[in-house]
């Protein structure tokens, strides 16, 4: 049974990898919009400005 | 056409407005030019994916006005302000974009780069109505990424003191992080339990049953240090100013609970409850974080800065320059062109100026200003750009004075005892000797037991679920009265209004509506008539060129009228307008204008003043006049009537006492003032206050910007959320203006739901109570009852302010 410390240490040092995760999300400011992802994901051309050419631009 | 269909409506296929269908081009209607070279940007640009999102959502330019200058943007000054981050050549700027209003606007905006060189990604915060956008500054300037959204129809509203939205983020960040960390401590204490709950002896008696102890020890360190601060500091705080408040038992439960666990870990006597530690920090962080809910889209702390224009027309010799408004000088020669605002106290140097004061004093007609006269800032002028010269500092003008009162120097106007500081105050010394007593009680006896009684009554007591039925409860009744259009500030606001004993209300714009001004046509023998067509289409030739207010009202009645050319078009500024149209001579204005000096009775005006008058003259002859009157709100008499039942109604105005009789039907005599500048209308306030008045004021102007802040609620009539308003705690859409009396109805009820909630988890709390002091409660009892209260105070609170707040429109 002394495997169970084996498995509950991984397991917290997974849980504490979680933690760490979410709260690096939260600051990098993924939460801090929740609408308008939801929309973005809907539209047919997809944006993509690293591929982008030089369009036609208004003058 | 079908049978039975009259003519087919033509919409612009880019705005979706009406519009006659002379203009047609790529088989598609446009109402203007504008509209039309916009579909042509994203027709070349491939992105006419914008309308099938949304057909029609473009913005509309056929009624768009002057063209927005924005040179002062090349400013370095202001770009620093405006510019976030700037990493080389690459800037980012968050701009405010009212006009954000569909998925189309979302979708149009994530491609500017597609259409702007030089931009090279944006990105769109819908409810923040913002765009992100990045952008390279050896390819496009500051200036022209505005003028670029402004042409196609997002023209970004700048303001220098938006740097307050950074504050929301980080707030809501910490939450999100505390109770992500509370949770994670949550979960695991909990499984790391569950032997001790299940009984198993097996594992209890083995060295699990330590290893476990320690592990939870060190879970529950973070919840107690990072997660539970704030209510330390909060009942820190309470303690210092000799008050008490709900976060004082909640922070004496907290340490009671980690005290003894930590010695029954540590000394092998228990397990602890380490679980119903992190389970009730982890419920009032909801609590907290639920009460919080703001509308990021509106703001409720508009200073005057923002009403102000960011930048102003310096006039150097002839050279005409952009300036920020920072840099205004006394001495300083500007330019004020036609509907701009007026930034400083200043001295007229044309010949003379129509200004416009209505946001200002109330006043609804447009005061007439010659040579050599002061004018006062924040009005608008109107007709053609005039010249004057500034004597008073921004920050020292007539009206921005109204900002160093004492009202405005106040953070929180903390007279307000919320309901819940209001029990705290005797809940926590009944707790106390409750735990003292049954500590002395068990002493002699049995010592153990004691310190285990003691400190079980603190635990059990601590009121999570008292904790949590003011936030929730407040929390929901915000977001069922955002529905309806009425914006709080916060959740205090709610116990504010439930306290309101005395209401205030402005009168021009917040009683009357100025968009919706009725005109009937009266005679020159004083009936009520219709001009012929003919003479319609006159008049309406004139005023359609002429920019006063009063023009445009009759000219927005006559909308449909068509019109002819007119020639030699005259506007004798404030006085009147005449033209030559299809050979007649067409005059309009007022009385002296179009009768003449010399008319008997025109000297002894008793012009309405409740009522403008337009006349007119064709040829000579005098037609009649068209009577413009205030019209007010719709419910105006019911809601006043309604009000008057439980509270004191004032009516607080900066226009003269014209309509006194008219208003002496709902209010009583001595409750209208008139003729109030707006440091006398926050003197008004402050007497109600000192009669023990709890006092609300409604308002919608810079004018009622004192009395707003002075106010214990100060509430906004708004026709338009993205207009400017003054600082104020609840802002009410114009059409929910009759269902005033429902919103302070609604805040009784929300009362009455929380009064009833901590009576349910005092039960809770007795109970709990009752095993504790016995010196027998175990930490499986604390761990079932306080989920137990927390949850059924939740639900209770959730499902009754839902039904008592109705599902229909409030009375």
């Amino acid at each position: 049974m002394e495997i169970m410390f084996v498995l509950i240490g991984i397991s917290l040092v997974f849980a504490i990898g979680f933690l760490a995760a979410f709260i690096y999300s939260v600051k990098s400011g993924q939460f801090d919009d929740d609408y308008t992802p939801s929309v973005r994901i809907l539209f047919d051309n997809k944006v993509n400005p690293s591929s982008h050419k030089k369009q036609n631009t208004c003058k | 056409m079908k049978i039975g269909q009259a003519t087919e409506a033509t919409v612009c296929y880019h705005c979706g407005t009406p519009c006659d269908g002379h203009l047609i081009a790529h088989s598609k209607t446009f109402c203007c030019n504008g509209c039309k070279t916009v579909y042509e940007i994203l027709d070349s640009n491939n992105l006419t994916e914008f309308y099938d999102l949304n057909a029609g959502a473009g913005t509309s330019f056929k009624n768009a006005g002057p063209k927005k200058r924005y040179e002062y943007l090349d400013d370095e000054v202001v770009q620093r302000q405006l510019i976030r981050f700037s990493n080389g050549n690459t800037c980012r700027v968050i701009l405010t974009i009212p006009a954000i209003h569909c998925t189309s606007c979302i979708f149009l905006l994530e491609n500017l780069y597609r259409i702007v060189h030089g931009i090279e990604s944006s990105k769109v915060h819908f409810t923040k109505r913002e765009a992100h956008i990045t952008f390279d500054k050896r390819k496009i300037s500051l200036r022209d990424v505005v003028e670029k959204l402004t042409a196609i129809g997002y023209e970004p509203n700048i303001q220098l003191d938006s740097l307050n939205e950074q504050k929301t983020n980080f707030f809501l960040r910490r939450y999100y992080i505390k109770i992500g960390v509370a949770f994670f401590a949550f979960g695991n204490i909990m499984l790391l339990s569950f032997p001790e709950y299940l009984g198993l002896d097996a594992i209890t008696e083995s060295p699990f049953r330590k290893i476990f102890g320690y592990i939870n020890f060190v879970l529950a360190l973070p919840i107690v240090l990072y997660c539970a601060s704030e209510f330390f500091s909060s009942a820190y705080h309470a303690l210092k100013r000799k008050s008490l408040n709900m976060d004082v038992p909640i922070a004496l439960g907290i340490l009671a609970m980690f005290f003894r666990s930590s010695y029954e870990i540590f000394s092998y006597t228990g397990a602890g409850y380490f679980d119903t530690l992190a389970g009730l920090i982890l419920f009032m962080l909801i609590g907290r974080f639920f009460q919080n809910k703001t509308y990021e889209a509106l703001s409720f702390e508009r200073e005057y800065q923002s009403y102000f224009p960011v930048a102003v027309t310096l006039k150097n010799n002839d050279k005409e320059q952009q300036i920020p408004l920072i840099k205004l000088r006394v001495g300083d020669r500007i330019l004020v062109r036609n509907m701009e605002l007026i930034p400083a106290d200043a001295v007229l140097l044309s010949k003379n100026a129509n200004i416009d004061y209505s946001f200002v004093t109330g006043e609804a007609t447009p005061v007439f200003r010659k040579n050599g006269d002061t004018i006062y800032a924040g009005g608008k002028q109107i007709g053609g750009a005039v010249e004057m010269e500034v004597i008073k500092e921004v920050s020292q003008s007539y009206l921005t004075q109204l900002w160093n009162d004492a009202a405005f120097g106040k953070q929180a106007k903390e007279n307000i005892t919320t309901l819940a500081s209001k029990v705290s105050r005797w809940f926590t010394p009944a707790i106390l000797l409750i735990a003292i007593g049954a500590l002395l009680y068990w002493l002699p006896t049995d010592a153990a037991r004691a310190w285990n009684a003691f400190t079980s009554v603190l635990i059990i007591a601590c009121p999570c679920a008292l904790a949590l039925s003011s936030p929730f409860t407040l929390g929901n009744v915000m977001r069922l009265l955002g529905r309806r259009k009425i914006f709080l500030k916060d959740a205090i606001t709610v116990e504010k209004l439930d306290q309101v004993t005395a209401v205030v209300f402005d009168k021009t714009g917040t009683l009357t509506n100025t968009k919706n001004a009725k005109i009937e046509f009266v005679n020159d023998e004083g009936m009520l008539a219709e001009l012929h067509a003919e003479e319609l289409k006159l008049v309406k030739s004139l005023v359609y060129h002429s920019s006063h207010p009063l023009s445009k009202k009759v000219n927005d009645l006559l909308q449909q009228v068509p019109r002819y050319e007119t020639e030699n078009f005259v506007e004798a500024d404030g006085r009147g307008i005449e033209g030559w149209i299809a050979e007649h001579h067409v005059k309009a204005g007022s009385k002296k204008y179009i009768y003449g000096e010399n008319y008997p009775g025109v000297n002894a005006e008793s012009d309405f003043r409740h009522a403008s008058k337009v006349y007119v003259s064709i040829d000579g002859e005098v037609k009649g006049f068209f009577l413009i009157k205030n019209e007010y709100r719709k419910g105006f008499g019911s809601l006043m009537k309604t009000l008057a039942e439980h509270v004191s109604v004032y009516v607080l105005s900066g226009d003269n006492d014209a309509e006194k009789n008219f208003l002496k039907q709902y209010i009583p005599a001595e409750n209208l003032v008139f003729n109030q500048s707006p440091s006398g209308k926050l003197n008004f306030i402050r007497s109600l206050q000192d009669q023990g008045k709890q006092v609300m004021m409604v308002g919608d102007g810079l004018n009622d910007a004192g009395a707003l802040k002075q106010a214990d609620v100060g509430l906004v009539i708004s026709d338009d959320a993205n207009n400017f308003s003054p600082a104020c705690d609840v802002i009410l859409d114009a059409s929910q203006f009759e269902h005033l009396n429902g919103l302070l109805n609604a805040t009784h009820k929300g009362m009455g739901v929380i009064k009833v909630s901590f009576g349910i988890s005092l039960l809770y709390n007795c109970f709990g109570l009752w095993m504790a002091v016995t010196g027998t409660m175990s930490p499986i009892f604390a761990a079932i009852l306080m989920p137990i209260s927390s949850i059924t105070i939740i639900t209770f609170t959730t499902l009754a302010s839902g039904w008592r707040l109705g599902r229909n429109s409030l009375e």
